[in-house]
């Protein structure tokens, strides 16, 4: 009787989860999927009252606009902003990842004077908001004339995702077992040798976790975007997106589409190496 | 300071040498010198140029303009009481969404740790939301948040919970909570994907135990559950408080600090009395207070991680 | 010639040309996109005048209006940019920050031909610091159906005027709430009120100083709460802009709206617009000893300070506000110049525009030229919705408007 009662509950419990579960499907799916659909809908659809669901019309004319030639200005220029954003996330990434992660392990596995003040200046440097260093960095950066570059983004964002690298790869650094270098030592390598062929292949989990990260973090950025690029030079999606508000109107078809676009990467980078991501975000930081 | 340190080592890494290769210290200043460049020109001489900013008068619009002023400027914006309201909406910001963010997320993981059928595909999709630039999640939700054509406003009126359409944006208090709700939509999976992780770590064991011992749901979770948890939620509680106060995207594609400054957070502050009052030392002033506010979280954020150390 | 000779001859020739040749001048120009003149008449008005000066290379820039004004400032002491689209608003703050410079005296002849209130707006302690070339003023816009349902033949002439041809259209049912304005809390909302301080003889700012809290300002803002009372005004104006309340027009919801030049060629789209071939036009209804008024809407071209071609630069904004170039590309913002309104190519281009546009701009009212202006007009915003929402009374509000005025006046 008991186990009658006990599975009847469990069967009741596991309907429950479902229930919770497909509200936590339409907390996270419905507002993307209404960005999906906006970007679908024509004009006439967006702006008739009330809101007429599902729209009329679907069609591909805008995203058309932006990757086939003889698109509107606006549109094609928003192709040229995903491919800086390519360009400048995928550097910063690669960059990012060697210099940072050869600052990790200085961190993690030498000792050096100053070692714990510089880890902290270096977590300080991430912290801070962009507006702190934002006016005497636009005065030296446009007297160099390196304005609306992309080089300049890379060295910008750089300054935020090296110590985004050497912060999380320092725990996995940390975790990988002395004795492996030990054994190196002893059989004649070099520091920079057992560096190459023991640390980086056993952290290489963590390595791409962190450029997975890294390149998120980059393609995120819009501040720095904002004020240090002008043209479709070095303009990244994020500053394209917002420029689809005119004077005097705002172009939601536009700017759900761009939306769209600039979410395709990070969201199939997230499907598929959802599992390097949750390490890089968990396995750093907790442990020593 | 830093040049001198950087000096010192390097001193000592030329004192050494006699064996074959580097000493362990040079070998670590080689390996940190192009990270050290590069955060010294870009993040720390600018930090104490904008400082330098505080200590002068660099409105532009001033006659005064260019004249040392000490710590004036400080005096000014923390004496001013549109400083304080800023501040006042930056950590209501800060909590409401927090707590949000953080029991949605420690419910979200509570669901996903858990089995059942389709468990798999949502641990998958939870992410989505943070994946989406901040940028495009701000423009989503004011789209969504339209007064004619918004789809929530649709929604609403369709299921018959309200009347006639609203204008969410449109009132001071209302567009806040607004905003919070874009950062909670993206965020929360963020901190569930951590306290998920923390989940899995706890040992099975101890929940049979618990059940053994006649535990219902509950009570497992307020004696295994959750001290369990509360290492990370601490880590999580700091770290995101941190990224708050670094708002600046949301505001600036949803409300642009309005209505009637209702979401005007001390980073748009700063930015419009920079950019739009031309007043460059009220901007930097406002800005080195919130490095202060950041600065201390810091310090906690490393003495947590200390004591987690300690723990373990 | 002996051979050295030659050979320092021909050094020198070369020389020469190295030098004639880098003498090649490049300026930088800023431009916005979307709206004024498109960036094809921009980019071809531009090749032309490269053209004509074979020794000026210009590179332009386009980015969004919102970014304008930042882009300047941040570019503007380093010479980033050698020629600025700016804003009327923005004229007397960046007279005094120092960050465009004062052009060269225009002709007579030039002055005169140009719309005063144009002119004006780029005038700031007896300097002109810009040339007015993006031209856009407010115009009543009205749906000649409605009125025509109502009774009513032409466009109110006055306020009153348009205060009883709402309450008819309302009480024949004809429409909810016949009047639909911009009022969102943004530069919109300082937009109308200085038009409608204007009507009713006010003005927010006089000799550079504040001047909110008058008979005549208490008067306009009070006709603005009161036409919202008596539900004519259609009350979410409080949060629209000026593309929203497009949308209100243009479905059909609203007999009358204040709105810039684009409006028209918006409402008359039939991809989005339900009341093409209804839309009228007409100058913004006088009051009282006040024929019409209507807020500036335009842009001007100014010299950065920090460029270091400012006669180039002044030669370039010289042909681009020029008469040959306005006149050529009317479609998108029509010309500065009064005697290009009987040109057929500008008529031609928007003839039911043009008609009203001509005698309008006769009546323009500038935004008040503080250096403060962008923390005035903030601040004002909130003081007038506060009014509006029923929160404040109206003389409170302007009083404390007139205060906190004061204090941005002293800093």
């Amino acid at each position: 009787m008991t186990k009658q009662r006990s599975s009847l509950r469990r069967r009741g419990f596991t309907l429950f989860q479902c229930a919770m579960g497909f509200l936590l499907f339409l907390f996270v799916m419905v507002p993307f999927l209404w960005l999906l659909l906006s970007s679908l809908s024509e004009r006439r659809d967006l702006i008739s009252l009330p809101l007429r669901f599902p729209p009329g019309h679907l069609s591909f004319a805008r995203y058309a606009a932006v990757f086939a030639p003889g698109g509107e200005e606006i549109a094609r220029a928003f192709k040229y902003a995903l491919f800086n954003s390519l360009i400048v996330a995928s550097l910063v990434t690669a960059v990012g990842l060697v210099v940072g992660a050869l600052a990790s392990y200085s961190f993690a596995r030498l000792r050096f004077a100053f070692k714990e003040k510089l880890l902290y200046a270096l977590l300080f440097t991430y912290m801070i908001p962009p507006i702190v260093i934002v006016l005497p960095l636009y005065v030296a950066i446009s007297a160099l004339g390196l304005l609306d570059r992309k080089v300049t983004l890379v060295f910008l964002y750089l300054s935020m995702t090296i110590p985004f690298v050497v912060w999380v790869m320092r725990s996995y650094f940390g975790s990988i077992s002395k004795s492996f270098e030990e054994a190196a030592l002893i059989d004649g390598c070099t520091r920079l040798q057992t560096l190459r062929y023991v640390y980086v292949p056993m952290a290489r989990p963590g390595l791409i976790a962190t450029g997975i990260l890294a390149f998120l973090l980059s393609w995120d950025e819009f501040f720095f975007s904002l004020i240090f690029t002008s043209s479709l030079a070095a303009k990244t999606i994020p500053v394209a997106i917002a420029e689809f508000t005119g004077k005097n109107s705002v172009d939601y078809g536009m700017i759900t589409t761009g939306g769209v676009i600039a979410s395709i990467p990070p969201l199939l980078i997230a499907i598929f190496f959802q599992k390097y991501i949750v390490m890089g975000m968990t396995g750093g930081g907790n442990k020593e | 300071m830093r040049s001198e340190q950087r000096e010192s080592l390097g001193r000592r890494a030329r004192g050494r040498g006699g064996e074959g290769d580097l000493s362990e210290q040079g070998f670590a200043f080689l390996l940190l010198t192009p990270a050290a460049l590069l955060i010294f020109i870009v993040v720390l001489l600018p930090l104490l140029i904008t400082f330098g900013y505080t200590l002068i008068n660099m409105n532009l619009l001033s006659a005064t303009k260019g004249r040392f002023t000490g710590l004036a400027n400080y005096a000014s914006v923390l004496g001013a009481s549109w400083f304080w309201s800023s501040l006042g909406r930056t950590l209501y910001f800060t909590f409401v969404s927090l707590v949000l963010e953080t029991g949605l997320g420690l419910l979200f993981a509570l669901l996903l740790a858990g089995s059942f059928p389709g468990v798999g595909v949502l641990r998958s999709l939870v992410i989505l939301p943070w994946a989406i630039p901040t940028l495009v999640s701000g423009a989503l939700w004011k789209w969504i948040l339209h007064p004619d054509y918004g789809a929530l406003n649709a929604l609403l009126s369709w299921l018959g919970l309200i009347k006639e359409y609203h204008a969410w944006l449109g009132q001071p208090w209302l567009a806040m909570n607004m905003v919070i709700l874009a950062d909670v939509w993206k965020m929360a999976p963020y901190s569930a994907i951590f306290f998920l992780a923390a989940l899995q770590f706890i040992n099975k064991a101890l929940y049979e135990a618990a059940r053994i011992d006649g535990a219902g749901v509950f009570r497992r979770f307020r004696y295994v559950t959750f001290p369990h948890l509360v290492p990370t939620l601490l880590v999580v509680v700091v770290m995101r408080s941190m990224d708050k106060f670094k708002a600046f995207d949301l505001f600036y594609v949803m409300t642009k600090g309005g209505p009637a400054n209702g979401t005007k957070v001390l980073t748009y502050d700063a930015y419009l009395r920079g950019f739009d009052n031309l007043n460059y030392s009220a901007a930097a002033t406002i800005s080195y207070v919130i490095a202060f506010l950041v600065l201390a979280l810091t310090v906690i954020y490393l003495r947590l991680g200390k004591q987690e150390d300690v723990n373990d | 010639m002996t051979r050295k000779a030659i050979a320092a001859l021909t050094l020198m020739a070369l020389m020469g040309v190295g030098l004639w040749a880098a003498d090649k001048v490049v300026l930088n120009a800023l431009f916005m996109k979307q709206a004024g003149f498109s960036e094809e008449d921009i980019t071809a008005g531009t090749r032309d005048f490269m053209d004509r000066n074979p020794d000026i290379q210009v590179n332009l820039t386009f980015v969004a209006y919102e970014d304008l004004e930042q882009k300047i400032l941040t570019a503007a002491a380093a010479g980033g940019y050698d020629v600025v689209l700016s804003d009327g608003p923005f004229t007397a703050k960046f007279a005094v920050g120092g960050i465009v410079k004062e052009i060269p005296p225009l002709a007579a002849a030039d002055k005169a031909d140009i719309f005063p209130g144009a002119l004006d707006a780029c005038e700031y302690l007896g300097k002109y610091w810009g040339m007015p070339w993006i031209n856009d003023v407010r115009y009543l816009y009205f749906n000649k159906k409605m009125l025509a349902q109502a009774g009513f033949k032409r466009a109110p002439a006055t306020l009153d005027e348009m205060i009883a041809q709402a309450k008819v259209l309302k009480a024949k049912k004809i429409v909810e709430y016949p009047i639909v304005l911009p009022w969102n809390q943004a530069e919109t909302l300082s937009c109308d009120f200085t038009t409608i301080t204007a009507l009713f003889g006010g003005a927010m700012a006089k000799d550079g100083k504040p001047t909110l809290d008058t008979e005549a300002n208490r008067k306009a803002l009070e006709w603005m709460v009161r036409a919202i009372k008596d539900g004519l005004v259609n009350p979410k104006s409080i949060v629209y802009g000026e593309d929203d309340i497009n949308g209100v027009f243009e479905g059909g919801n609203a007999a009358f709206m204040f709105n810039w030049t684009y409006a028209y060629g918006v409402a008359n789209d039939p991809s989005q617009s339900k009341v093409v071939g209804d839309v009228g036009i007409a100058m913004i209804p006088g009051n009282g000893r006040v024929k019409s008024a209507t807020v500036n809407g335009g842009q001007p071209l100014c010299i950065a300070s920090g460029s270091k071609h400012p006669n180039e630069a002044w030669a370039y904004i010289l042909y681009m506000t020029g008469k040959d170039f306005q006149k050529a590309h009317p479609a998108n913002s029509l010309p500065i110049w009064r005697s290009l309104y009987t040109d057929p190519n500008v008529v031609k281009s928007n003839p039911d525009v043009v008609a009203v546009a001509k005698t309008q701009y006769d009546y323009i009212v500038n935004r008040p030229k503080v250096p403060y202006y962008s923390a005035f007009s903030s601040m004002l915003q909130v003081k007038i919705q506060q009014a509006l929402l029923g929160r404040k009374s109206v003389d409170q509000a302007l009083k404390e408007a007139q205060s906190e005025a004061e204090s941005l006046a002293q800093q």
